[in-house]
């Protein structure tokens, strides 16, 4: 097999209830729901396995509830996972599986090597803080004490991100949403993550805007060569940023393959009636 | 009939049953042990509400014995109604000997002042401290701010310290700055004046922070390493009081207040009283003094 993979999950799952492995078994597309008819737990995310190589974007599709922002959230140890392994180069070469790792380990692979950006802006961004403030925790968190060269870098970032320099010590509750978002972009980016994950980042933003804040996910992903993983319920988005694509129901990957093909010929069920309602 | 001991006295030796004062020392030594780390303790009923300085008074009272020389003072003065009220409950209830000299004292009790006369290692120093959680101010949540301090994440606290200074242009925080002790666990010095922080590091004496109402104590031993949270570029400052003399003695170099006459005029005492006293009639009193950066 071949080895130059970045992320490496392998049967990834997440239950809410009484985690047995035989309500994997009866959850899923084929029983067209995600509660166990026996227990009642929910199953979010059942046995994932896929690889990201780097540079590569993966998008993540399916309708709500199909366990796209808890594959993320799990990702980022915003949420624990029940079963999986989940193995990411640049740690220990890719040999620990980061859910054993401590704490410690844990927020440092955050703070250093991942960056989330969440649909909501509340849930990346410290309202009250500045949003140079916002940035500085992420670079404080990888002990930079030098405030001149927090201010700079974080100069740096809302430049790229297209923030007005001048706002930089106000809240970003000031900021319309998608500066706000912009922000939030630019927090994840600080430490120069090899790793972004984005948690439908659009939703909720007007069209034009939305333009805009893609524009610049691609212009970073084009410059810096940054892997993400992008979870949009929006085929736009996944057509507009991603090469390959999986496509999640009831906690399960339906289907997976280029995101061109998937989009341009859709073979499960499910992944054609997405893609035959998009607008 | 049978003589009861116990009832003969309307109160234990020291206010507070033998049980729980034992229990008030071991977390005492616990905190001794483990620098900077906060202790929950008992934090028995005492005769004033809790966060009137009840933590101070019960390390005070669970380390008072007949022979110890105890002195009071509040924001400073041994004169303060507060200062006056514990000092004659703590004296009604163990019988200790009374002084305002800070030299002289064996435990001193305060609120919000380190005394400007070096201390030595034959006293105690014990501070009432209104809010011992340093991380209270950005995580509500109690278990939260103990996972943080297990796992020394501290960013919160850098992160205000850095809005502070997009603020304000500088790096003090009035009262109570951050402090790394033992270079492990980040403690609040009680509210005392940035004036008073570089005191703490590398002292003879031992420190000792009780907040009753928040239950907790808290210590700095005798010289143990206590840094105030200072950026490689922005560094830690005390209160400057440049070109101030004290209107009583003429002297400088102390912790400063300003006080207000009727005609707005304003002038400045030297705050700590006992210091004042000693400048006024002799030489100046063995005093550490801090010079800020640049």
């Amino acid at each position: 097999m071949d080895n130059h993979w970045l992320l490496r999950v392998r049967n990834l799952s997440k239950v809410y209830g009484e985690a047995t492995p035989e309500v994997l078994e009866r959850t899923g597309p084929r029983f067209n729901s995600n509660v166990c008819p026996r227990t009642g737990a929910v199953v979010a995310v059942s046995g994932i396995n896929f690889d990201l190589y780097p540079g590569e974007v993966l998008g993540v599709v399916g309708e709500s509830g199909s366990g796209k922002s808890t594959l993320v959230q799990m990702l980022y140890f915003d949420q624990e996972a029940t079963w999986g392994e989940v193995n990411f180069k640049p740690v220990e070469d890719g040999a620990a599986n980061l859910f054993d790792l401590s704490n410690q380990k844990k927020r440092y692979i955050r703070n250093h090597l991942m960056g989330m950006v969440y649909q909501n802006p509340r849930d990346g961004l410290n309202f009250r803080f500045s949003s140079g403030g916002n940035i500085a925790e992420k670079l404080l968190m990888a002990n930079v004490f030098h405030v001149g060269k927090i201010r700079i870098r974080a100069t740096d970032l809302l430049t790229k991100t297209e923030v007005p320099v001048k706002r930089m010590d106000e809240s970003p509750a000031r900021f319309s949403g998608g500066m706000q978002q912009r922000v939030q972009i630019a927090k994840a980016m600080a430490n120069n993550p090899p790793l972004l994950l984005l948690d439908e980042v659009t939703s909720g933003l007007d069209v034009s805007v939305q333009a805009k804040v893609l524009d610049l996910i691609r212009g970073l992903q084009r410059d810096l060569g940054v892997s993400m993983i992008v979870v949009s319920h929006d085929l736009g988005v996944i057509r507009m940023l991603t090469d390959r694509t999986m496509v999640l129901k009831h906690g399960q990957i339906v289907e997976q393959g280029l995101t061109d093909q998937i989009l341009q010929d859709p073979q499960d069920g499910y992944t054609q009636l997405l893609v035959s309602s998009l607008l | 009939m049978i003589e009861n001991l116990k009832f003969q006295h309307s109160f234990n030796y020291a206010y507070i049953d033998e049980y729980t004062k034992k229990e008030i020392r071991r977390k005492t030594l616990k905190a001794v042990c483990i620098p900077g780390y906060q202790v929950p303790y008992s934090s028995p009923e005492m005769p004033i509400s809790r966060g009137w300085g009840t933590g101070g008074l019960h390390v005070t009272l669970s380390l008072v014995g007949p022979d110890d020389v105890l002195k009071i003072i509040d924001q400073g003065s041994d004169a303060s109604v507060n200062a006056c009220n514990l000092r004659n409950f703590v004296k009604e209830m163990s019988n200790c000997a009374l002084t305002f000299d800070t030299a002289e004292a064996t435990l001193i009790q305060t609120r919000h002042r380190v005394p400007e006369e070096i201390l030595t290692e034959k006293q105690i120093l014990v501070l009432q401290v209104p809010q011992p959680e340093v991380l209270r101010g950005v995580e509500r949540h109690e278990a939260k701010t103990r996972i943080m301090h297990g796992e020394a994440d501290y960013a919160k606290i850098w992160v205000t310290l850095y809005e502070a200074y997009v603020r304000t242009g500088g790096l003090r925080s009035g009262a109570g700055h951050p402090m790394m002790v033992n270079g492990r666990y980040v403690a609040t010095p009680s509210p005392i004046p940035s004036w008073d922080v570089p005191n703490l590091s590398m002292a003879r004496c031992l420190y000792l922070f009780g907040a009753g109402r928040e239950k907790r104590i808290h210590c700095v031993p005798p010289f143990t390493r206590v840094e105030p949270l200072e950026f490689e570029d922005i560094r830690f400052k005390v209160e400057e009081f440049a070109g101030v003399r004290c209107s009583v003695s003429g002297q400088d170099k102390a912790f400063m207040d300003q006080i207000y006459a009727d005609d707005l005029s304003s002038s400045y005492v030297v705050n700590d009283s006992n210091f004042l006293d000693k400048l006024r009639k002799g030489p100046r009193p063995p005093q550490r003094l801090f010079t800020n950066p640049e």
